[in-house]
């Protein structure tokens, strides 16, 4: 169910800070690497954290989250490896949340229902999937929400007051607002503007609104955590992750240090802005 | 899969969401569904404007070169009854070739330019974006831009800019940037790709020209009701040619405009037979480009339709002597006709378009493009076995001159 985003919301309001969102890839650069880093997250300081689905043709992705990508499906990551991440890490933490995002072939292929049981089941909250618009939402968005978990929608700059309603109209969970038109790690936005943002979505729906695209540390993290109830970082990490690879693309001993430390100044830069409990 | 139950017409999909039976949709992110409906209205509101029609018109007749002619392939028929005979079939079709390699740019992929660059005239946006896999749509793109006077990016994958050298050359000498894909598999998939992102960053003043019958709803619908200047023009020359209909059409399908411009006016005359064929590549049981042989429903670049893909939903490399059939899908209109039977879709390997292309050259004087040397590998198959009253038309979608280094290359000779 979507208790567990709501709850962890709850938290970081009743200690009047945003939530920090995290995103690293399944698989990447191997599967028990990425699981440490997953487990190591929420210890660093992330409230919610994000698992990608690899992807061979990820159109809204930028260059490294692409390259992160095929660096897990060079090691054989899959969908059904990917809920077995998951089903572990759930093992240790029964809090946090864990929203899987990808695109919808991988899940289409594996099969609807059959993906909703087993993602269920290994104890994802929540799925954002970049190529499902609300007009496609028979496709996947409507039985997620019946088998109770939260199908996570995108608005961007594009999505104007008229279609936000569409938008908004059959999701749970938070809402994600990403904060340019562009593909991940594209260029930083004015942060300046993302309050104006959030305010313009919050006028249409009560769920949380998370901010993403281009927040690359925790000063980054700070601006935006003034005007939205989360922020969401990817790029960054996985970039961090990449800087410590060997030339054949594995893993070192500093590889997951790498993440946590950013995730950790992240989480500060998000802890350093107060915010009034409760609305 | 299974045929489906026949329905009354196969000329009026898609429905108002854009799907052809399962196939078709609109999957893409959300920054670009704004974008799609704002297309999809004004397009409709261009088809029923008469003026956006007689520029159309206008600019088929005198800048394109249309109609292009339906030619009597006389020696080629000649060829195929002697191969007939030698069966002890004693028959032959009579083939006819719909020309469109005569068109400006050398191929039919102008005619959908050509409508969509009006349209982008129409929405006021000035910067336009294209993918291209063999770099003829490029270089149709490319000319309707510099004639427009539009700026013009092209997005190539590394490996087609490699083996197309002739055509980004003429893509630059129009005023076209075009840009090296070096992601994923560096062909026309990973272009489609990184247009979308392209156009995802740049939502304000970027038309997206899409090349084929794929994409998202409105793109499968627009292009082919760009290309079915095809089979219209096909229809009245062969009421002029032979006082009646054809009895069978053929053409080479990638993603799948230049078969369905054939196809299209002619679906719901039942006793027209139709083949669509495929890139074999290799062979089926090696690498290939025929995805509806080959592959399984999945969802890809804005439409659900058949893919190559692994077990996993990963798209697969296909691979085609052709880089304009080298894509792991194709138009989600061909995915639907495929199921319901209307079509037949078979496919050519490597060898033998490239045995066509030499037979056509030789027969005809006319170079074919490789892409369309594959739909006259299956007339050479299919002809000989069929009476000698046959009417059969194939689709000269493009000419080969563009092919020729590699086809050199190939065949061992050193230009």
């Amino acid at each position: 169910m979507t208790k567990r985003i709501e709850a962890r919301f709850e938290k970081c309001r009743a200690e009047g800070r945003a939530a920090l969102v995290t995103y690293i890839m399944a698989g990447d650069p191997d599967p028990e690497t990425s699981l440490q880093i997953l487990q190591q997250l929420p210890k660093a300081g992330a409230d919610i954290v994000e698992f990608g689905l690899p992807f061979t043709d990820p159109m809204a992705d930028g260059p490294s989250i692409q390259a992160a990508g095929l660096r897990a499906l060079k090691v054989g990551q899959d969908t059904i490896k990917t809920l077995e991440l998951v089903r572990r890490f759930r093992a240790e933490d029964a809090d946090t949340p864990v929203i899987l995002m990808g695109y919808f072939n991988p899940i289409y292929v594996y099969g609807v229902d059959r993906f909703l049981t087993d993602a269920k089941a290994a104890g994802v909250d929540g799925l954002i999937v970049v190529d499902l618009p609300p007009e496609e939402d028979d496709e996947l968005c409507l039985p997620a929400l019946k088998a109770g978990l939260a199908f996570i929608r995108l608005a961007t700059p594009t999505t104007d007051d008229q279609r936000l309603p569409t938008v908004l109209a059959n999701t749970a969970g938070f809402v994600y607002y990403v904060s340019i038109t562009g593909i991940t790690g594209a260029a930083t936005p004015d942060f300046g503007k993302v309050a104006t943002a959030v305010e313009r979505i919050k006028r249409h729906t009560p769920l949380p609104v998370v901010v993403g695209f281009g927040v690359k540390n925790g000063a980054h993290a700070a601006a935006v955590a003034k005007g939205a109830d989360g922020v969401v970082v990817g790029t960054a990490l996985i970039d961090a992750l990449k800087g410590t690879l060997d030339a054949e693309g594995r893993a070192t001993s500093r590889t997951v240090d790498a993440v946590t430390t950013l995730v950790k100044d992240l989480s500060e830069g998000v802890r350093s802005v107060a915010k009034r409990a409760a609305a | 899969m299974t045929a489906q139950a026949q329905p009354n017409s196969f000329r009026t999909g898609p429905d108002e969401r854009g799907h052809f039976g399962m196939f078709g949709g609109r999957f893409v992110a959300e920054t670009l569904m704004p974008l799609i409906l704002d297309l999809e209205k004004a397009y409709n509101e261009a088809k029923a404007d008469p003026a956006f029609h007689a520029e159309m018109a206008s600019m088929m007749t005198h800048y394109i070169g249309r109609p292009s002619p339906l030619y009597f392939a006389e020696r080629m028929t000649e060829h195929l009854r002697e191969v007939s005979m030698a069966a002890g079939l004693s028959g032959g079709a009579k083939v006819y070739f719909k020309r469109e390699e005569l068109n400006h740019t050398g191929a039919h992929k102008v005619n959908n330019v050509l409508g969509q660059i009006l349209l982008a005239r129409r929405m006021g946006k000035k910067r336009i974006i294209a993918e291209t896999g063999a770099g003829q749509h490029g270089v149709a793109t490319a000319t309707l831009c510099a004639r427009y006077g539009l700026e013009c990016i092209v997005y190539m994958g590394a490996v087609d800019v490699e083996r197309q050298k002739p055509n980004v050359f003429r893509m630059n000498m129009l005023g076209a940037k075009v840009v090296p894909v070096q992601s994923g598999t560096k062909t026309l998939k990973d272009a489609m790709n990184e247009a979308l992102r392209d156009w995802v960053t740049n939502v304000a003043d970027t038309f997206y020209c899409i090349g084929t019958v794929a994409g998202p709803h409105p793109y499968p619908a627009m292009v082919r009701d760009f290309q079915c200047v095809i089979g219209n023009e096909t229809r009245e020359q062969m009421q002029q040619a032979e006082g009646r209909l054809p009895d069978s059409l053929i053409a080479c399908v990638g993603g799948g405009s230049n078969a369905i411009g054939l196809f299209h006016p002619f679906l719901d005359d039942r006793g027209v037979e139709i083949y669509g064929v495929e890139a074999a590549g290799h062979g089926l049981d090696k690498l290939h480009a025929a995805s509806l042989t080959g592959g399984r429903p999945g969802v890809l670049h804005g439409n659900r339709t058949y893919l190559l893909m692994n077990e996993d939903g990963q798209i697969q490399d296909a691979h085609s002597i052709s880089a304009g059939l080298d894509y792991p899908g194709i138009g989600p209109e061909h995915s639907w006709l495929h199921d319901v039977g209307r079509v037949n879709y078979i496919s050519a390997t490597d060898q033998e378009a490239l045995d066509a292309f030499q037979l056509c050259s030789r027969l005809e004087g006319i170079l074919p493009a490789l892409e369309s040397s594959h739909a006259l590998a299956k007339v050479i198959e299919l002809a000989p076995k069929k009476p000698k009253d046959h009417l059969m038309v194939v689709n000269i979608s493009g000419r080969g001159d563009k092919d020729v280094p590699q086809i050199a290359d190939i065949l061992g000779v050193k230009l």
